[in-house]
């Protein structure tokens, strides 16, 4: 159990007084791809900022890469390896220019000028859109501003995907194209999404949200 | 990784955005400070020149022209009827000096001429590319982000308002001058306030994933180039006639 990339113990957290999470337990290892279903304001979101350290838990611990996570010192070593995509792409996409958003995170993780124009070359061509390199971010439609988030992540060299409803709001021929890239992708994701054929089309494992705990589905 | 970015102006698009600042700036500063008629008048002149070799269009000057010259003509009606010197009419008891219609022409000459400069030298610029030529030339990074992050976020808070507007109108909102419509709009603007912190949050929490610690990288590089001399010669040349003539 312990070679999980991140594994929750006994982790609680809530807002105030209501609970979000209920001392939950959850593994996710290399090669798998989980689903996470459940009401909207289950806490979903909250699970992922978990692992990120964007919150803390208030009982219980988190692993990621196989070390308990509690300091903010801990989880800045993780945030290359583990990458994480925002429900609202206008979150994520700040930069002016869509190489710039790019390159944004590796030079955070201390990458020279020529390995980041490289990274940025590589990951654009990568989901086919290098020639969206000199786009105005705030100009790019919903689907392009997603893939665009999605290669702002990638350009970090994750080990683990953490992806915030990855097909909302995109439009048919966006929404097969964001299943191809993660289908091709040889990371762990943890997906949580409300779209059930697409966690059928993707994911390898499959749990749900419910009153503060996980439960396990069957297999799709 | 990308250069200047070509919009208009096919001439002053291959000088660096670096100088054109700098020579925008140091042109408004003479012609600001500027007191003699010939000054004034000589940097109308090379204003125009500079807008007439810019390639922008006529339509687009007079656009950006307009709303200073209304604040002008404002000044050249009233200053004269507040200042002394020999009356050149008069209007019951008000006169209409000529002192004060000295003055107001000069500053409206001075006006137009630094906001043609500007339009020359930076309206083909885009916002993106000022913010980071003004990081290049050393202005501190927490304002060039302040420019560059409200570029940014000015159409997600506009689309935002909007969203907000147009469900407002199909609730039967229409805007009249009573207190339900200006309650309604503070709540507007109490929702966007709100939402904007909300996503500035989101925003920080976002950066911090992807390893922000408080620094930014730009990728874009200047590079001063062989078309770059005659553009600095040039306005050397012309900045310093502008002070000849000023001062000596």
């Amino acid at each position: 159990m312990n070679d999980a990339l991140v594994r929750f113990d006994q982790v609680t957290f809530g807002y105030g007084d209501r609970t979000v999470l209920d001392a939950c337990d959850l593994n996710l290892h290399a090669g798998e791809r989980l689903g996470l279903a459940g009401a909207n304001g289950s806490g979903k979101t909250t699970l992922l900022s978990l692992i990120v350290g964007l919150h803390r838990p208030q009982h219980g611990q988190v692993f990621v890469l196989g070390r308990p996570r509690q300091s903010e010192a801990d989880f800045r070593e993780i945030r290359g390896p583990v990458g994480m995509l925002f429900q609202d792409s206008d979150d994520q996409l700040f930069s002016p220019t869509v190489a710039e958003d790019v390159a944004f995170g590796p030079f955070n993780l201390g990458r020279s000028r020529a390995d980041v124009e490289a990274i940025v070359a590589r990951t654009l061509a990568q989901l086919g859109m290098q020639e969206y390199a000199d786009r105005v971010t705030y100009k790019l439609s919903g689907g392009e501003k997603r893939l665009v988030a999605i290669a702002t992540v990638l350009a970090m060299e994750p080990e683990v995907l953490l992806l915030d409803e990855p097909t909302a709001g995109l439009d048919e021929a966006a929404r097969q194209r964001v299943i191809e890239i993660l289908l091709g992708l040889p990371q762990a994701m943890l997906i949580v999404s409300h779209d059930r054929d697409f966690l059928d089309h993707t994911a390898t494992r499959r749990t749900r949200l419910e009153r503060g705990r996980l439960l396990t589905l069957p297999a799709p | 990784m990308h250069h200047v970015p070509r919009s208009s102006g096919p001439l002053l698009d291959r000088i660096d955005p670096r100088g054109r600042i700098v020579a925008a700036l140091a042109f408004s500063l003479l012609a600001a400070v500027a007191n003699r008629p010939a000054t004034v008048l000589a940097a109308l002149a090379l204003a125009v020149l500079g807008t007439a070799i810019s390639g922008l269009r006529f339509g687009t000057v007079l656009r950006r022209l307009a709303p200073v010259n209304v604040f002008m003509l404002l000044l050249i009606a009233l200053m004269p009827l507040a200042s002394g010197g020999r009356a050149i009419g008069s209007l019951g008891p008000l006169h209409y000096g000529e002192e004060g219609l000295r003055l107001a022409l000069t500053i409206a000459v001075k006006g137009n001429a630094i906001v043609l400069m500007l339009v020359a030298l930076l309206g083909s610029l885009d916002v993106t590319t000022v913010g980071h030529a003004l990081n290049h030339l050393r202005v501190p990074d927490k304002l060039t982000h302040l420019l560059l992050f409200t570029v940014r976020y000015l159409d997600v808070l506009r689309r935002e308002y909007e969203r907000l507007n147009a469900a407002m109108r199909l609730r039967g909102f229409h805007p009249r001058a009573n207190g339900h419509t200006y309650r309604t709009y503070g709540h507007l603007i109490g929702m966007l306030l709100v939402r904007s912190l909300d996503r500035s949050e989101r925003v920080v929490a976002a950066m911090k994933c992807r390893g922000f610690r408080g620094h930014f990288y730009l990728l874009d590089h200047f590079h001063f180039s062989r078309c770059d001399v005659p553009f600095a010669l040039a306005a050397l040349f012309s900045l310093a006639a502008l002070a000849w003539l000023e001062w000596l």
